[in-house]
């Protein structure tokens, strides 16, 4: 019999990587979720996380920043990569590399410059939410750029022209063709920031001074003493971020533009 | 290079009045650079309200640029635009009554075909007159209402025979339907002027063919001023009121379809509308054109001895007996054309090509007539080149972007070079001539082009290609700041954008001292 190689095959080291690093480890922690230190099944992790103020006001606090730096970043992201998109500049992408380059600096580096920087002017341990959100955003702030700017490429200048010629003046072509169009690139945007606005907890220890605390440092903390917590807290993190992504309508398929630029 | 007036023709009949309340469109001087890339030069014209006019010409002549001219996406870098006699060159288009339909249709992705229609209405504001209790008027500016909007978008959908598209989206319509849905975005507002920008060009030809006729039947029903561009000659002459032909950023000639086709102003015209034979001839007498090598009658007009270029039409030229006609050839070619054929005929070393219902064998020997109203005759536009340049230190000459080799001592009969590259004047004088201006003349025979690079004195690209029955006469424009055209005659067929260098023999550069200061140094 001769050995047939069908095209399926080649999937299956596909299928082996995401059992071993995707599936298994889900399990893992959906297992760890609902037991307690002697393995057996329980609901405790899940009573002791929503009865005890300190964690709700922690996820509700990691909630807030999350959104103050995504509206901050898609704020200063969105005039920036509608202006670079649009211009005719020979040289623009030079000015949008010059966005994007603090993303190839070592993450730990960028953090404690901005360190410095604030201690410099004296904000550090001072103002501690202040100060993890201007770091959250300088460190996240390219993740809104380049989606928001490849969707907006994309956008035909006709389109822009039709608009005009329509009657449309600038404010009504703005919110009638240009918000609609590029709305993909702000879903994709929000999405690329959200989540690590959530958990980056290296920015918050830093220059929250340890004072302000986040929902991935509670993660990180737990798997130190409580793994059956820990799995827990990243079980409601999982669940939050999939509401955030549904909501938003990120699970359509007719999105490409969807981190297509990362 | 002599350059003759933009639009000769079109300016004459401009300069008559200066705004008739029937012109709706009027360009004045207008010029427009982008970057630094000539696109419209000096260009006059005006529109008569309600005509059907079309801006034909090959791409990049300019004709879409003044079409986004009118309709506010550029401006002009000189020049005036005047709308019912208004100058509106800086008004942005949504402040100006005209609308667009756009080469690619631009619709909305993100809205329905109701809603792409709609667009304008909702951005509308009109001036309603109410009565108030003690009876008096007063006006308010307000939005349709959806009623309104509603009535005007179902009526422009019936024009375009799209009822009960109005849920559809935009992805989902062929390319015709998306034709006719951009075609009802722009009528729907009621628009003094209607622009339409190449827009069968992405239909197939028989989509095409009836668009036309259902375009020409709503400009009847419309009345309002279509302005409409296209490189596609038969769909100009099909539609047109007026023709605008265009070539090279300027204006070559206005005027109804039948006069453009009898009676083109010039070579590039005849060539661009319609099969046409064009010849090199010589006017000899009173009415009487020497071309192919014999005397024909003609209608048109000129000095006796004037060089002149011929146009004869292939329907124009009747076959007869061998013996019969005042031509003899033999047939070539013949190609079945559905209509007609078209049979090329060898008349010594002239080909000229003739449209007949009758079909002839290759190899027949026929005659060949041309009635004197089938002859165009046309003041040529080129006799010679004629170019700016400067002596360099090793006496060549320095033009159109490259340097060529040159007999300087003809500027002073009888003079020599010694050694040193000096001018010795037949009176002994010794002459610097580096850095002498001169008016460089070379003959429209005596240019060859090569496409080695390095063959000549200078590269350029050809532009242009017009066959005169036993040549083709090229035009190549220098590739360098100063793009300069060469024009010349050749026996061999090139392609157009052919890159090539242009060779000038030593002994055919004809060259004069621009200032007589020069000559007494």
């Amino acid at each position: 019999m001769r050995l047939h190689f069908s095209r399926k095959l080649l999937g299956i080291p596909y299928a082996v990587f995401l059992a071993f690093f995707v599936i298994i480890p889900m399990l893992v922690i959906l297992f760890y979720a609902f037991t307690d230190k002697e393995m057996h099944f329980s609901f405790g992790n899940f009573i002791q996380f929503f009865s005890d103020p300190t964690k709700l006001s922690t996820i509700v606090y990691s909630l807030v920043i999350a959104v103050i730096t995504t509206a901050v970043c898609l704020a200063i992201a969105y005039p920036v990569a509608y202006i670079l998109a649009r211009s005719k500049m020979k040289k623009k992408f030079v000015i949008l590399l010059l966005f994007v380059t603090p993303m190839w600096i070592n993450f730990v580096l960028r953090v404690n410059a901005i360190r410095e920087l604030l201690n410099w002017v004296g904000l550090l341990g001072e103002a501690n939410y202040f100060n993890t959100i201007f770091g959250m955003v300088y460190d996240f702030l390219p993740f809104m750029i380049l989606p928001l700017y490849t969707t907006m490429l994309k956008i035909d200048e006709s389109l822009y022209e039709a608009s005009a010629d329509l009657g449309a003046n600038s404010v009504t072509t703005f919110v009638r063709v240009t918000l609609p169009l590029s709305a993909p690139g702000i879903v994709s945007g929000i999405t690329m920031v959200f989540l690590p606005s959530m958990t980056n907890y290296v920015v918050s220890d830093m220059l929250g001074n340890s004072k302000v605390t986040i929902i991935g440092k509670f993660i990180y903390e737990y798997f130190g003493s409580n793994w059956h917590m820990g799995s827990m807290v990243a079980l409601i993190l999982l669940i939050v971020v999939f509401l955030s992504t549904w909501l938003t309508g990120g699970f359509r398929e007719d999105e490409p533009a969807r981190g297509s630029s990362l | 290079m002599e350059n003759l007036p933009a639009a000769a023709v079109a300016e004459k009949t401009i300069q008559d009045k200066p705004h008739p309340s029937d012109h709706i469109i009027e360009l004045q001087d207008v010029t427009k650079y982008y970057d630094d890339n000539l696109v419209l030069d000096h260009v006059s014209l005006y529109v008569k309200k309600g005509e059907f006019i079309t801006f034909l010409g090959p791409s990049g002549c300019g004709k879409t640029t003044t079409l986004r001219m009118i309709a506010g996406f550029d401006l002009p870098t000189s020049g005036k635009i005047l709308l019912n006699g208004n100058d509106i060159s800086a008004l942005p288009p949504n402040k100006r009554p005209v609308n667009t339909v756009f080469q690619r249709y631009a619709l909305f992705p993100h809205l329905n075909v109701f809603e792409n229609v709609a667009f304008g209405l909702k951005c509308k504001r009109v001036i309603n007159t109410y009565r108030n209790d003690e009876g008096k008027e007063y006006s308010k500016k307000e939005r349709l209402t959806k009623k309104e909007i509603r009535e005007k978008v179902e009526k422009a959908l019936a024009l375009v025979d799209l009822e009960g598209f109005e849920k559809r989206s935009i992805a989902t319509l062929s390319g015709g339907q998306q034709q006719r849905v951009a075609i009802a975005r722009a009528i729907v507002n009621e628009p003094e002027i209607l622009l339409l920008d190449e827009p069968l060009g992405a239909l197939d030809l028989k989509m095409r063919k009836e668009m036309q006729i259902e375009l020409k039947e709503m400009h009847r029903r419309l009345g309002i001023t279509f302005i409409y561009v296209t490189h596609d000659q038969e769909e100009a002459l099909t539609m047109s009121d007026t023709i605008v032909v265009m070539a090279d950023g300027l204006v070559q000639q206005i005027g109804t379809p039948i006069d453009i086709y009898n009676e083109p102003a010039n070579t590039f015209v005849a060539d661009f509308i319609g099969e046409s034979n064009i010849f090199n001839g010589t006017v000899v007498g009173d009415k009487q054109v020497k071309f192919c090598g014999k005397i024909f009658s003609c209608v048109d007009d000129f000095d006796r001895n004037e060089p002149v270029d011929v146009v004869v039409r292939p329907e124009d030229v009747q076959m007869c007996a061998p013996d019969a006609g005042i031509l003899k050839g033999t047939v070539i070619s013949v190609v079945f054309k559905g209509i007609h054929y078209e049979i090329t005929v060898q008349v010594g070393k002239y080909e000229v090509v003739v449209q007949s219902t009758e079909s002839r064998r290759e190899g027949d020997v026929i005659g060949l007539n041309i009635a004197p109203d089938g002859i165009h005759l046309m003041k040529p536009k080129y006799t010679s080149n004629v170019f700016d340049g400067t002596i360099t230190k090793h006496n060549t000459v320095k033009f159109a972007d490259g340097e060529f080799e040159c007999d300087v001592t003809q500027l002073y009969p009888g003079s020599h070079i010694d050694d040193e590259e000096y001018l010795i004047t037949a009176g002994g004088e010794k002459i610097d001539l580096t850095g002498a201006e001169v008016k460089v003349e070379i003959g429209l025979e005596d240019i060859a082009i090569s496409d080695d690079e390095n063959a000549g004195g200078t590269t350029g690209n050809i532009i242009s290609i017009i066959y005169k029955g036993d040549h083709y006469r090229l035009i190549v424009r220098t590739d360098g700041e100063e793009e300069e055209d060469f024009v010349f005659a050749t026996d061999d067929l090139w392609n157009e954008n052919d890159r090539v260098s242009v060779i000038v023999p030593k002994e055919k550069i004809k060259l004069t001292l621009k200032h007589e200061e020069d000559k007494k140094k």
